[in-house]
């Protein structure tokens, strides 16, 4: 009787040794996902590198890697990029925060119930479907308005970027300023404030940080954001402020190539890799400092 | 109260009321736009949705095509992933919560995955086609595909299923482990199957961001003209958002109406997919207040 518990024991003792071994393994996948990113991207921009100077490539505003005389400077790529970024950003910080101003301070808890469902419907459709909806719906209304607009355009592609990152401001900021305690709210209301007062000069304030942290989130988003772009802004690098004009974006240029028949090891394979390096770099430096934000609001309540 | 003060009084009042109505509408114009944009894609779609274009094969005439290859290809790479991702993205979960130690290289390996998590979705493209097309020889196939994407959905499921493991009233463990039991048997007995709905709900949101994901796969190497049915992970493949970005690209504008069509497809299958994260909640919760 007490060997076969002892068996038991043993047995039970070296399964539990092999579970946590091989739980410890998963988590390691992780990281081994990270260190699989960095070297598949560095890699190939390191050899890109070789043939091209880093100066050329930063500060260079020509983009024509596969026509000849070629030129490699990514900026009219960096600024198409930034355009959308900019469109896409007037639209979801303002509409986002309303709606989150709305959801949080003002809507009775029915209409909340009601409302939040749909929002988060918004953001769950992917983003083919607002790409093809830009394509063949907002870009027909703004032409209709400017006759001069081109069929791809930064503005049709940068309205539909900036409603799929609507939720993700509204969500975001809401739960911030749902956190602040109803007892800051309660003082300033026996203060005699109205409801905007109180949303204005206590709620906002003490939510700021993470309201912040969830627009950066938001143009991280949009910069990295690739099928609307892909459909709508159109393959046309250039250096321009004019949202009526086809652009291409960062992501664009990676669909673009990765849809042609570009042999491997040559250097517009390289210009993927260099390209989507500076891709993971701006939106890795976004999302820290948007983290950074959030612990900041935490650190505070 | 003089005249003054209640002529300021009324402004503020009144100020408040418009801003309001602003508010309220900056939140009716996410519901407007999903109703137009829903109303836009059916009365464009519809009357090219039949048998025909499920069974079909994609076609140079509007009228001929059909998504039949996209489809499968879409649920043959959505299948590999949730197998790859599942038992990857809950073990990992079940680790961090149940059996790491609470030292720096668990944070690390925490921050990582936050970090992971905001990776736009084309750099695993990028990562997909230099380790598993290149590195590991998968060339071009579903397989490299379903790969991608696991990687992809994994840091979804991984938060997902910690939030639901530490949603685990603790005093369910203590009186499991007071019975005499190991870490895994509790994992097994008592954390898992509390935690399951929670955990199934996400992963099923993680994986129906998958089905609508066209960038990584596109950088991966998925074909823009399929004429053959996949029949197994080595082949080669298309996915339903690819085969809907081809057709809005077209020339033809009749195939414009052919992507809508393909587009109402992606979102029932979408529906369905979260409906059953829904009812498998629903199931599960009410199993566990018994």
């Amino acid at each position: 009787m007490r060997r076969i518990e002892f068996e038991g024991k043993e047995r039970m003792n070296r399964l539990e040794k092999a579970v946590k071994i091989i739980l410890t393994t998963l988590g390691l996948i992780s990281i081994f996902t990270t260190i699989g990113i960095i070297f598949s991207l560095f890699e190939e921009t390191f050899m890109f590198f070789k043939e091209v100077s880093i100066v050329e490539f930063l500060t260079g505003t020509k983009w024509t890697p596969l026509i000849e005389p070629t030129h490699f400077g990514v900026l009219p790529l960096v600024a198409g990029t930034m355009l959308i970024v900019v469109i896409a950003g007037l639209i979801s910080i303002p509409l986002g925060l309303g709606s989150a101003i709305y959801l949080s301070e003002y809507a009775p808890k029915k209409v909340r119930k009601f409302l939040k469902p749909i929002l988060e419907v918004l953001a769950g459709v992917p983003s083919i479907v607002y790409g093809y909806f830009a394509l063949t719906a907002i870009t027909p209304l703004i032409r209709n308005i400017f006759p001069e607009t081109s069929v791809y355009n930064a503005l049709s592609a940068g309205i539909a970027v900036g409603i799929m990152t609507i939720p993700l401001v509204s969500s975001m900021s809401e739960d911030a300023m749902m956190a602040v305690p109803d007892s800051l709210r309660n003082g300033a209301y026996a203060l005699g404030a109205t409801k905007l007062e109180v949303t204005k000069d206590v709620v906002i304030p003490t939510a700021m940080s993470s309201i912040v942290a969830s627009f950066i989130l938001a143009i991280s988003r949009a910069v990295g954001e690739t099928m609307i772009v892909a459909m709508a802004a159109g393959s046309t690098p250039k250096l321009t402020i004019n949202p009526l004009e086809s652009i291409q974006t960062m992501t664009g240029y990676i669909v673009q190539i990765s849809m042609g028949d570009v042999p491997y090891g040559s250097l517009a394979y390289k210009t993927l890799f260099a390209v989507g390096t500076l891709l993971f770099l701006i939106t890795f430096i976004l999302n820290v400092i948007s983290r950074h934000f959030v612990r900041k609001y935490r650190r505070a309540y | 109260m003089n005249n003054e003060e209640l002529k300021r009084l009324k402004k503020r009042k009144m100020l408040n009321s418009v801003m309001h109505g602003i508010f309220l509408a900056c939140t009716l114009f996410g519901v407007i736009v999903l109703a137009v944009l829903m109303i836009d894609i059916l009365r464009k779609g519809l009357p090219w949705l039949s048998f025909d274009f499920l069974k079909n094969f994609p076609s140079r005439f509007p009228k001929k095509s059909g998504i039949y290859p996209a489809l499968l290809g879409s649920l043959w790479v959505i299948l590999l992933t949730a197998i790859i991702a599942f038992p990857i993205g809950v073990g990992t979960a079940i680790y961090l919560e149940e059996y790491a130690e609470d030292n720096r290289f668990t944070e690390f390996i925490k921050l990582n995955i936050a970090n992971l998590a905001g990776v736009p979705s084309i750099i695993y493209g990028m990562l997909g086609l230099a380790v598993f097309v290149r590195l590991f020889s998968m060339g071009r196939t579903i397989l490299a595909a379903s790969f991608t994407m696991a990687i992809l959905i994994l840091p979804i499921i991984i938060i997902a299923s910690q939030e639901a493991i530490k949603s685990v009233p603790s005093s369910l463990k203590q009186a499991s482990y007071a019975l005499g039991t190991t870490k895994w048997q509790t994992v097994t007995g008592v954390i898992i199957p509390y935690a399951l709905p929670g955990i199934l709900t996400g992963s099923i949101l993680a994986i129906s961001r998958a089905l609508g994901e066209a960038a990584p796969l596109i950088v991966v190497g998925a074909l823009a003209y399929v004429s053959f049915i996949p029949k197994g992970p080595f082949d080669q493949f298309t996915v339903l958002p690819i085969q809907i970005f081809n057709w809005a690209g077209m020339p033809k504008k009749e195939f414009q109406d052919v992507a809508a069509a393909g587009i109402i497809v992606l979102l029932v299958i979408l529906l369905g997919v979260n409906s059953v994260a829904i009812i498998l909640r629903n199931k599960y919760q009410i199993r566990m207040k018994d």
